[in-house]
């Protein structure tokens, strides 16, 4: 009965996924929408974590795209620095079709560790200024993506201002799979006990830590988390999009995703998703038009603050119809699904 | 002093200024365990102060506060609550946009087991404790006659069932001490005849300690065995409520005379 529900959505992304192989096969989709579509998983990944942080946990966050390039650089340093080694070396052990498969778990692996570490970093920006509130807490991480951007633009072993190649290694498949497992992740946190705690933080923290709640643990724990995912995206990145530059991760960035998640809804998951997909989709369709991108994003903004001032979604998650009629019995009270 | 060690809660000398300003000053009491005590005073007079500080939502300047033998002072707030200490707030302080029972829920957090890790991943442990902190949010709804608004938000409820939320919640952290900070504000006579037989009923029920912070001398004077009595942030005097009632200084300071 638990797993029912995660069968059907797991059949339908299944389903989904393999239409998407059979229509780039026959050719419907063309390689840069495939490109596009990369670029999406990885920003809702991005929008995801700052969605926990900012969204459910209320600490507003402007330093995103610094975690995220901690992640592409440490993935991308680990793939680029052993990934011709291990690939080798695989091959000449295992021959070229079982040692390209073990190959690809050592990519996923370094995906791991870019993730891992921007977590570490997380948990290091977040001990000291978590004490901060509101403007404080956002111009100290507009801070840190900055030097964080500064120190990648000075460092020879990892480029400095010519960037850092990365061999292409990860498409659409690995970004699909690892979007929709971040996704179901952060889904569950936030419906649990431990995601009510980061809520209640958001709601009134007075009232929270009277109530026991350990905050600091809680908002140290969204930050580990979002900028664990903003790492992951990092990482997926670096692998894709064969050289990576401290300048692609600047304020702009950060402010980019940022406005995913206020689009979309602070402190929904579908909502930042759909605010992800927007935002991408525009920002490629405008790819021409760079100096049109942000009037265009600022007359959304606008539009949005007039029509919809809580973002498209809010707070609420988009819902099936059927699940609606179910929702409300006494099931929903005490199951936490 | 032998007989401190059996104190239930003690408060030596406390004292806080801020800036300057002493908002309380030397101020002692003693409680023994289910007792039910009242805070009386005018405006001012430090008696929500003294709530912060036992709480810990501020440290005290001076003097300490022993509960069960334990030292409370410097602790943060949450370990406070841990510890047993619960409280409601003056001016409400619910979580707003999240559901009557997910507030309850919340403050039930404190005693769930299982890892944030087994949350993401769906272990068997996140489905026993939600399914345990569920059905006892539920129970605590039914005793405050919450359950039927279990899945409504909290800011959509009525005053007076915001106010009997908010002891609910401080009820789901399984308190020893409950501190009520004036739980009758903005009721009407119904209503806080309904909240006295309410306190007493959680009292006997739960076998709590109360101390609770009022205005209405009707509930003060109704359910509380002893009554301090606060002004500019001391001890003006304690006492029964008959005592008290009767007491000049306290009838100059803040009851007033009776129109003649």
């Amino acid at each position: 009965m638990r797993w029912t529900k995660y069968l059907i959505w797991l059949a339908a992304a299944g389903a989904f996924y393999a239409l998407t192989l059979v229509l780039s096969n026959a050719g419907f989709i063309s390689r840069f929408m495939l490109m596009t579509m990369v670029q999406i998983c990885i920003y809702i990944i991005m929008a995801l974590g700052l969605n926990l942080i900012t969204g459910f946990t209320g600490q507003l966050s402007i330093g995103h795209a610094g975690f995220m390039s901690i992640g592409a650089y440490a993935a991308g340093f680990l793939a680029s620095t052993y990934g011709a080694r291990v690939s080798a070396a695989l091959t000449e052990a295992l021959g070229a079709a079982a040692g390209g498969a073990v190959y690809y778990i050592f990519i996923l692996a370094t995906l791991a560790a870019g993730a891992l570490v921007a977590a570490a970093f997380g948990v290091l920006l977040g001990l000291p200024t978590l004490r901060l509130r509101g403007d404080y807490l956002a111009i100290a991480t507009i801070g840190f993506g900055e030097i964080v951007r500064i120190v990648l633009l000075n460092t020879k072993a990892l480029g400095a201002s010519s960037g850092l190649p990365v061999k292409y290694s990860v498409g659409w498949t690995t970004a699909f799979w690892l979007m929709l497992l971040s996704v179901v992740l952060i889904y569950n946190f936030v419906n649990s006990s431990h995601g009510r705690a980061c809520i209640s933080i958001r709601e009134n923290e007075i009232a929270a830590e009277t109530m026991g709640i350990n905050t600091t643990k809680y908002k140290v724990m969204a930050f580990a988390l979002g900028a664990g995912l903003a790492g992951l995206a990092g990482g997926i990145y670096a692998n894709h999009m064969y050289l990576i530059h401290p300048n692609s991760f600047n304020f702009l960035k950060s402010f980019e995703i940022l406005v995913m998640v206020v689009l979309g809804g602070l402190g929904s998951i579908t909502g930042c998703i759909l605010g992800a997909v927007v935002m991408t989709v525009m920002n490629n369709a405008l790819s021409a038009f760079p100096e049109m991108r942000m009037i265009v994003i600022s007359v959304l903004l606008v539009v949005m603050m007039i029509f919809r001032p809580n973002g498209l979604m809010g707070t609420t998650e988009l819902r099936l119809p059927f699940r609606r009629k179910a929702a409300g019995g006494k099931e929903d009270v005490t199951h936490g699904l | 002093m032998a007989s401190e060690e059996k104190l239930f809660l003690s408060i030596e000398n406390l004292s806080q200024s801020f800036s300057g300003l002493k908002a309380v000053a030397n101020f002692s009491m003693q409680m023994e365990e289910g007792e039910l005590v009242g805070l009386i005073g005018p405006n001012g007079a430090g008696k929500t102060t003294i709530f912060n500080l036992l709480t810990g939502i501020y440290a005290p300047t001076e003097g300490s506060i022993i509960f069960r033998g334990q030292k409370l002072n410097g602790l943060p707030a949450y370990k406070v609550a841990q510890r047993g200490l619960a409280r409601t707030f003056q001016n409400i302080r619910l979580f707003a946009d999240l559901s009557v029972v997910d507030n309850v829920k919340i403050a039930y957090h404190q005693h769930v087991t299982h890892t944030a890790l087994s949350s993401m991943l769906r272990l068997p442990g996140h489905f026993k404790n939600e399914k345990i902190m569920g059905d006892k949010a539920l129970e605590l709804l039914k005793v405050f006659q919450l359950e039927d608004k279990a899945l409504e938000q909290a800011k959509n409820l009525p005053y007076g069932q915001q106010r009997r939320l908010e002891i609910a919640r401080a009820m789901a952290t399984e308190p020893k001490l409950l501190l009520l900070d004036e739980p009758a504000a903005g009721m009407n006579p119904q209503e806080t005849r309904e909240l006295m037989d309410l306190i007493r009923w959680l009292r006997e029920t739960y076998k709590l300690t109360i101390l609770l912070i009022e205005h209405d001398m009707a509930l003060v004077m109704g359910v509380c065995e002893r009554v301090y009595v606060l002004e500019y942030g001391m001890l003006l005097t304690v006492g029964t409520p008959d005592e008290v009632r009767g007491d000049q200084r306290v009838i100059d300071a803040y009851l007033g005379e009776e129109a003649p």
